[in-house]
């Protein structure tokens, strides 16, 4: 059963990238416990747009926990305190009635604001074009039985294929950095026999634009694996080095 | 009449001779050409990606930050294809008769059997991409079954069959990125269509970040923007997902088709409060191992566990024994809604019944299902708070796809030379009912492998003058109206949030031209939308200005196509007097309660044309013509 509570929030304002940001607080009545976080922003926009204030900039889109496009670190934890869950997915029956909730932006070098909760993401996509794909063409595949895939290949490339690029693990690292999603990537491509040929390619632009894009270096804090929503296994940073001592560097 | 421009032979060689046929760009050639690809889903991504790879200079444009945000990639159940794995008698042929069954014969023969025919080729090349498909532990690829076939076409990767086929095109478009031959406007909307001498030039864009009102000219336009689902507010789309590109084009002449067939989806999470924002689907896949069923005494409040056997009905399998669980989605949606109207449904509302997944995990065991749906447990568990495992879920149907779209012909091109539109965004390929795991497969089919085909026979017949053509007057005009209409919403300052608007609009739709309806119920939605329209554009609140990120203008300008588009969508259920598919007019009904087609009144597709807001737009027909089909009442008994 549903039932209203009460809530402070400290939530990061800032009006574009170079303005300086500040939290604001606000105090929100009544909220029904069957409502996403998101959901709750909602009503709380609503009510600053009355008031005459400017309401809250914040990404969503999908609101089922699979487009990647929200995030919010919540009382210091990225998409909130539950595991393996969206903020979009967050429901407020998980929160306290009174509870205050701090309510940031990812915060990473790699990650610029925009305005409020807003970040630009686009870090993501150049690493993914530096090198996340297989390059065939429309048109040159052959029967898609031709080339058998083990059931425990097929299974990890999945896993690891299921990130939403939401970059949960990047605001999560102490350190900022984007290994998991890029482990991730990698180790989907390079489970399959499809894979192979570029694998090496692969494994070095990627790792060479991550760090061109002022992401941290892994330090092993398994903080990334906490955050995920998708709760991908840091078994795929282990798959990602040793790709990587295999290259040998064969590219400087 | 409207001239399909179906190519002639028999249907199974047709578009066999008119590859052939289609004229060809040279290779060196093709780079002259620049081509603006709006949308990054299936269709979209696919297209750009193509394109890039056949050497055409392309630009994406897309709302989100990113290409794999777009919605294709909610979806969970899988995509079909005639590949006949599992030797259980399917065919090109059965794919094709399904489909245009599943369509409730309002769907153009010729762009169906060319789905079934390259769907095939849809799979060999997302298995290349690395697209992990659920495999046997032989290494070769599963299969499993989905509503309308009584054969198992369907692939899938888990429950995130969507997120794994855009991540492939998302992942191939990426790749062209990296060798310079696509150029990405993320944060960009579009929000106009350029024509010149009747031909569609470029578009008009909003940079969503710094409010940059900009123009980019093109030898050819491809919307690839989704569908009009939003319209009824909730739905299962995405929040982002509108009408404004396609509707837009359509102001500047597009014409829109069968606007009435909207897909409402069985197996969703129902609503629970005001303040709801989307809602969750729950894939249909769940069909196959779900039983579906409502107490037989009306107003029965026991919790599930504690009804019998014998208390139970299972009124899919009771009406419908031949399919049972999986009916196609506008009779499984129906006859919930039928239940519920008795009073039979269950929870808090009375407006659900129950999906019990209890048989087969006493069947196959907890963990046979938690492979096949586990993330779909996940999900109906953290929105709902209760355990599917233990009880049996609850479901209501929601909207979720829309079957109508511009009007495009054979060729995929719109009555404007130049535009072409592809995926959910054009009406052509699934009458008035898409079968599950089919929007996956058009939109793949469209745009990898149509869409380049046609689209060079367009280009071979045009210079290649973008560069040039930007400099008309004709899109100095369109971007100032694109800014005054901005500085418009921007100046009522009223009382009523953009939100507030949609919801009311959303749930007049939903009440009037739903699940089923009737003359006087459009008739009356006919008169209230136009009311609800002035009023946004007397009342409408938004703070902030156009100079910069401001989400709600974002969605201002979305609402205020919608509001002009859902008199389209009403008048178009209006008008058409029989019931098929998706559309149920509940004057045309057999005495079983099953929809009622009038095939020698209404078997043809309805085309408008836009002639004002609030004018009468101009209806225009293309007659379907059926020469391979015998057409039916559908029947699933």
């Amino acid at each position: 059963m549903s039932k209203k509570i009460n809530l402070t929030l400290k939530i990061w304002r800032q009006k574009n990238h170079s303005a300086p940001g500040k939290f604001e607080s606000y105090k929100i009545q009544g909220v029904d416990t069957d409502m996403s976080f998101l959901e709750m922003l909602d009503v709380l926009n609503e009510r600053l747009t009355k008031e005459g204030k400017e309401p809250i900039a914040f990404d969503h889109d999908c609101r089922e926990g699979i487009c990647g496009m929200c995030g919010a670190v919540v009382n210091g934890q990225a998409h909130g305190p539950m595991r393996g869950t969206t903020l979009c997915q967050l429901h407020m029956r998980n929160f306290k009635d009174g509870e205050t909730l701090v309510v940031e932006p990812w915060r990473a070098q790699g990650f610029p604001i925009n305005k409020d909760l807003s970040v630009d993401r686009s870090a993501f996509d150049r690493i993914i074009t530096a090198g996340g794909f297989i390059s065939v063409k429309t048109g040159q595949a052959t029967d898609s039985d031709s080339m058998l895939v083990a059931k425990e290949s097929a299974d990890i490339a999945m896993d690891a294929a299921q990130c939403i690029g939401c970059g949960a693990c990047v605001a999560a690292c102490p350190n900022g950095s984007a290994m998991l999603f890029v482990a991730a990537k990698v180790s989907h491509l390079n489970a399959l026999p499809q894979g192979q040929p570029e694998k090496k390619i692969r494994v070095h632009n990627m790792i060479d634009q991550m760090d061109k894009e002022k992401f941290g270096n892994c330090s092993n804090a398994y903080e990334c694996e906490a955050a995920c929503p998708k709760e991908i296994s840091v078994i795929h940073i282990a798959r990602l080095n040793k790709d990587y001592r295999q290259i040998n560097n064969p590219f400087h | 009449m409207l001239d399909p421009k179906i190519p002639t032979g028999a249907l199974k060689d047709k578009w066999q001779s008119h590859k052939f046929n289609n004229k060809l760009v040279n290779p060196a050639n093709r780079r002259k050409y620049k081509i603006i690809v709006v949308g990054t889903g299936l269709a979209g991504a696919s297209s750009a990606a193509s394109l890039a790879e056949l050497g055409y200079c392309v630009e994406s444009f897309f709302f989100q930050d990113s290409p794999r945000r777009a919605h294709s990639i909610a979806a969970q159940g899988g995509i079909n294809a005639a590949k006949n794995y599992p030797n259980d008698g399917d065919s090109v042929r059965r794919l094709f008769y399904d489909t245009i069954k599943g369509g409730d014969f309002r769907s153009r023969e010729a762009n169906v059997y060319r789905l079934a025919e390259v769907s095939n080729s849809i799979i060999d090349q997302c298995v290349a991409q690395g697209v992990p498909f659920a495999r046997e532990y032989s290494g070769y690829l599963d299969n499993r079954s989905f509503g309308g076939a009584q054969v198992s076409r369907t692939f899938y990767a888990r429950g995130q069959t969507g997120q794994q086929l855009l991540l492939g095109a998302y992942q191939a478009l990426m790749k062209e990125v990296a060798k310079k031959n696509v150029i990405l406007h993320p944060r960009t909307e579009m929000l106009d269509l350029v024509v010149i001498d009747g031909v569609a030039r470029g578009i008009v864009v909003r940079d969503l970040i710094t409010g940059k009102i900009e123009s980019h000219a093109a030898d050819a336009v491809v919307l690839a923007t989704g569908g009009y689902g939003n319209v009824f507010y909730l739905s299962t789309n995405a929040k982002g997902c509108n009408v404004t590109a396609t509707w837009r084009a359509h102001k500047k002449g597009a014409f829109f088709a069968n606007p009435c067939y909207t897909q409402i989806h069985p197996t969703c999470i129902p609503v629970h409060g005001e303040y709801q924002s989307k809602l969750t689907l729950m894939s249909e896949s769940l069909r196959n191992d779900g039983r579906v069923w409502v107490p037989k005494k009306a107003k029965d409040t026991r919790p599930a566990h504690e009804i019998p056997e014998d208390e139970r009905d299972y009124f899919l399998e009771r009406k419908y024994p031949a399919f049972g669980n999986l009916v196609p989605r506008d009779i499984a949606s129906r006859n919930a809604k039928e239940q519920c109207d008795a009073g039979r449904g269950v929870g808090d509302t009375g407006m659900a019944v129950y999906l019990d997944l209890k048989d087969s995990i006493a069947r196959l065991g907890v963990e046979v299902i938690k492979e096949r749906y586990g993330n779909l447990f996940d999900m109906y568990a953290k929105i709902t708070g209760a355990d599917p495992y233990k009880t049996p879920m609850m479901i209501y149907p929601a909207v979720h796809y829309t079957m109508g779209g511009l009007w495009v012909d054979y060729n995929l091109m719109s009555n404007l030379p130049g535009l072409f539109v592809v995926g959910e965004a054009n009406f052509s390929d699934h009458g008035a009912n898409r079968l599950g795991a089919s929007a996956l497969m058009q939109g793949l089919a469209d745009g990898y492998f149509v869409l380049p085909y046609t689209i060079a026979n367009f280009l071979a017949q045009v210079k290649p003058n973008a560069k040039e053509i930007l400099s008309r007057q004709e899109f100095k005009q369109a971007e100032n109206e694109t800014s005054e209409k901005i500085k418009k919403l921007l100046s009522i300052k009223g009382k009523t949030t953009v939100d507030e608007f949609h919801r009311k609009l959303g749930h007049l739709l939903w009440e009037k031209c739903g699940m089923s309806r009737n003359e006087a119920g459009l008739k009356e939605a006919l008169k209230q939308i136009p009311e609800i329209r002035e009023q946004f554009w007397k009342d409408l609140c938004i703070l902030g200005s156009g100079e910069e990120f401001n989400q709600a203008l974002e969605r201002a300008g979305r609402v205020a196509d919608f509001l002009e588009f859902g008199e389209l969508l009403c008048l178009d259920a209006l008008k058409r007097e029989e019931s098929c598919g998706g559309h149920f007019r509940e004057e045309y009904q057999t005495p079983e309660g099953e929809a009622l087609r009038r095939d020698d009144l209404f078997s043809y597709v309805a085309a408008w044309q836009f002639n004002g807001v609030g004018q009468a737009p101009t209806l225009h027909k293309e007659e379907l013509k059926f020469e391979e089909v015998h057409l039916a009442q559908r029947s699933y008994k």
